[in-house]
């Protein structure tokens, strides 16, 4: 306790935190204030829009966010997320739980294997995993629909309007499926393992520890898995993007990410797109803040 | 029920691992593909044309895909040990000593993680165009250091693997702090900070959004970037479309030789340090 009332730890932690928040500054919050300051702008064109000075940017207030909630194909990009992550982020997150508890039951064979099979997808480039589903679900390269063939039963096309909910949720649980297992299995080895010897003395069965014992303490862990996937579907932005040369099923305002890139290079309205950044990152913030407020209390069993 | 244990949970794991190993296996096999067995023969049936796609590959465009696997190189390698340096020292300064000001760093940090990719992007490629510094490997590379996830496991490790009374007594026998730092802390925290440096990799060497904002000069796109060209372009010629599997296998390659070889490191403790602190 000596160094606390020295002079040297007092700024020590400041001259250590520094840098990493002038870089927070430069790349994060300067950004994030100059999208604010932009969404309440417009340019003003004023005559034919030729030769200098004809465009002045305008302050509009909140012209643009009244737009943003009132354009039609962003709120139906709203839907569109809700639904894939619907499918995902329940689908994703079951899986990751069954193999973690599986991998931590020692009379399970080829763990190891497993493990580091299920885990690798998480290493292939988001861009990369979306080009090679994409040609597995390509009709013509597609070995589904060569199986189909052969049991003789009509083919599916997963690149249809509807199929493609499924085919770009089946990616992104491809991905992520591993990561959130080896979050949930590093939580499980961190319990104390007598818990379990206890509760098979007083005869449960290995299904009962599961799910009375080990569920109930992994869920500090579950809470945070389940933000960050939903955080990261909010975001689904590469996976559509890439599947889309290989249908018609997907437009470039597919997501609210997708038409927030549109707006700002390929109509070259970045006003437009600043308001609904910032309309996206608020509903962001509320959500995980709600999530964290309501399973908080449940998930931290008050220690916090 | 012991007995039936063995049996069902192993055969779920199984199938787990053979959905998760299947397109690997299908693009290891596709890349042995000509353009015109990839479109006719069935999907698992290996080809004869591995070389020559690698040759095409390597001679396509003037060997413009190598260039792009060492601008994936210099980016996730560079990016990724300058970040996992910035987030032990941070990550150690956040969980070891308090300071005014301290939840409202971490808090801001964290804050950052909930921001898109895409959000920050584009106000971050029209501030640099204003200084001219879009379309340079520094627009690609400065963004990738600053990781706030990195930061927040570095505080879980240091917080879990560096003992109070150690830094104390370094403390009582004269040490400056930046010595603990360097000599006492970080040498603690290493194999968190390995973790911090494969997570950032993979990030890095994985981001499509920053480089597709950023750069218009394809001599300075990585891998992912280039091959998502490539694939675009393949709607008018088909025949890039062997080139487009045969480089994202090679692609993938070195992350997946990461992965074996670093495999003990892959632990992700989310929690331990960050309930108690």
């Amino acid at each position: 306790m000596t160094g606390r009332g020295g002079t040297a730890p007092k700024l020590a932690p400041y001259a250590f935190v520094a840098p990493a928040v002038v870089l927070f500054v430069l790349v994060f919050a300067l950004p994030i204030a100059y999208t604010v300051y932009l969404s309440l702008f417009r340019t003003e064109v004023k005559g034919l829009g030729l030769g200098r000075g004809s465009r002045s940017e305008v302050f509009v207030g909140l012209d643009n966010y009244v737009r943003a909630l009132t354009d039609a194909e962003l709120g139906a990009g709203a839907v569109r997320v809700v639904a894939y992550g619907a499918i995902l982020v329940p689908t994703m997150l079951g899986l990751a739980l069954v193999f973690a508890l599986l991998l931590d039951e020692d009379r399970v064979r080829a763990r190891g294997f497993s493990r580091i099979a299920i885990f690798l997808p998480y290493a292939i480039p988001v861009v990369i995993a979306s080009l090679l589903w994409g040609f597995l679900y390509l009709p013509g390269t597609s070995p589904l629909n060569q199986l189909l063939d052969a049991l003789s039963l009509p083919g599916v096309n997963l690149l249809s309007p509807a199929g493609i909910y499924f085919a770009v949720a089946n990616i992104a649980v491809w991905g992520g499926v591993g990561y959130n297992m080896v979050v949930l299995y590093t939580a499980l080895r961190s319990i104390p393992r007598d818990l379990y010897e206890a509760a098979r003395i007083d005869g449960c069965t290995p299904w009962q520890v599961a799910v009375r014992i080990k569920i109930p303490l992994l869920a500090p862990a579950l809470v945070l898995t389940s933000l960050f996937s939903i955080i990261a579907t909010l975001q689904v932005f590469v996976e559509p993007t890439t599947l889309a040369p290989l249908t018609n099923s997907l437009s470039l305002t597919w997501t609210p990410l997708m038409k927030v890139y549109q707006d700002a290079f390929g109509r070259g309205d970045i006003y437009s797109a600043a308001a609904t950044s910032v309309l996206i990152a608020a509903a962001m913030f509320a959500l995980s803040f709600v999530l964290l407020r309501v399973t908080r209390s449940r998930a931290f069993g008050g220690e916090r | 029920m012991r007995a039936r244990l063995g049996g069902l949970p192993t055969f779920v794991l199984l199938v787990g691992a053979a959905y998760c190993l299947f397109p690997v296996a299908w693009v290891v096999v596709a890349a042995t593909k000509s353009t015109g067995e990839l479109f006719s023969t069935t999907t698992l049936s290996v080809g004869t044309s591995l070389l020559a796609n690698l040759g095409e590959l390597g001679s396509y465009r003037d060997g413009v895909f190598w260039r792009w696997m060492a601008n994936s190189a210099l980016y996730a390698g560079l990016g990724a040990l300058l970040s996992a340096a910035l987030s032990g020292v941070t990550g150690y300064a956040l969980a070891k000593y308090s300071f005014r000001g301290r939840a409202l760093i971490f808090n801001g940090l964290l804050a950052g993680v909930l921001v898109p990719a895409v959000v920050l992007a584009i106000p971050q490629y029209l501030l640099l165009s204003k200084v001219g510094l879009t379309d340079t490997y520094l627009s690609v590379l400065v963004p990738g250091v600053i990781s706030p996830y990195g930061i927040y496991l570095a505080r879980v490790y240091a917080a879990a693997s560096v003992p109070e009374d150690v830094v104390e007594a370094a403390r009582t026998d004269g040490a400056s702090e930046l010595r603990i730092l360097t000599s006492v802390a970080l040498p603690m925290m290493v194999p968190g900070l390995v973790t911090v440096f494969l997570f950032q990799f993979v990030s890095i060497w994985n981001n499509f959004m920053l480089p597709y904002i950023m750069l218009g000069d394809d001599g300075k796109f990585p891998v992912t970037l280039g091959l998502y060209t490539m694939l675009k372009q393949g709607n008018t010629t088909p025949a890039l479309y062997t080139l487009v599997v045969t480089g994202a296998l090679v692609s993938v390659l070195p992350l997946i030789a990461l992965f074996l070889t670093l495999q003990r490191y892959w632990r992700i403790d989310l929690l331990s340090g960050a309930v108690k602190a």
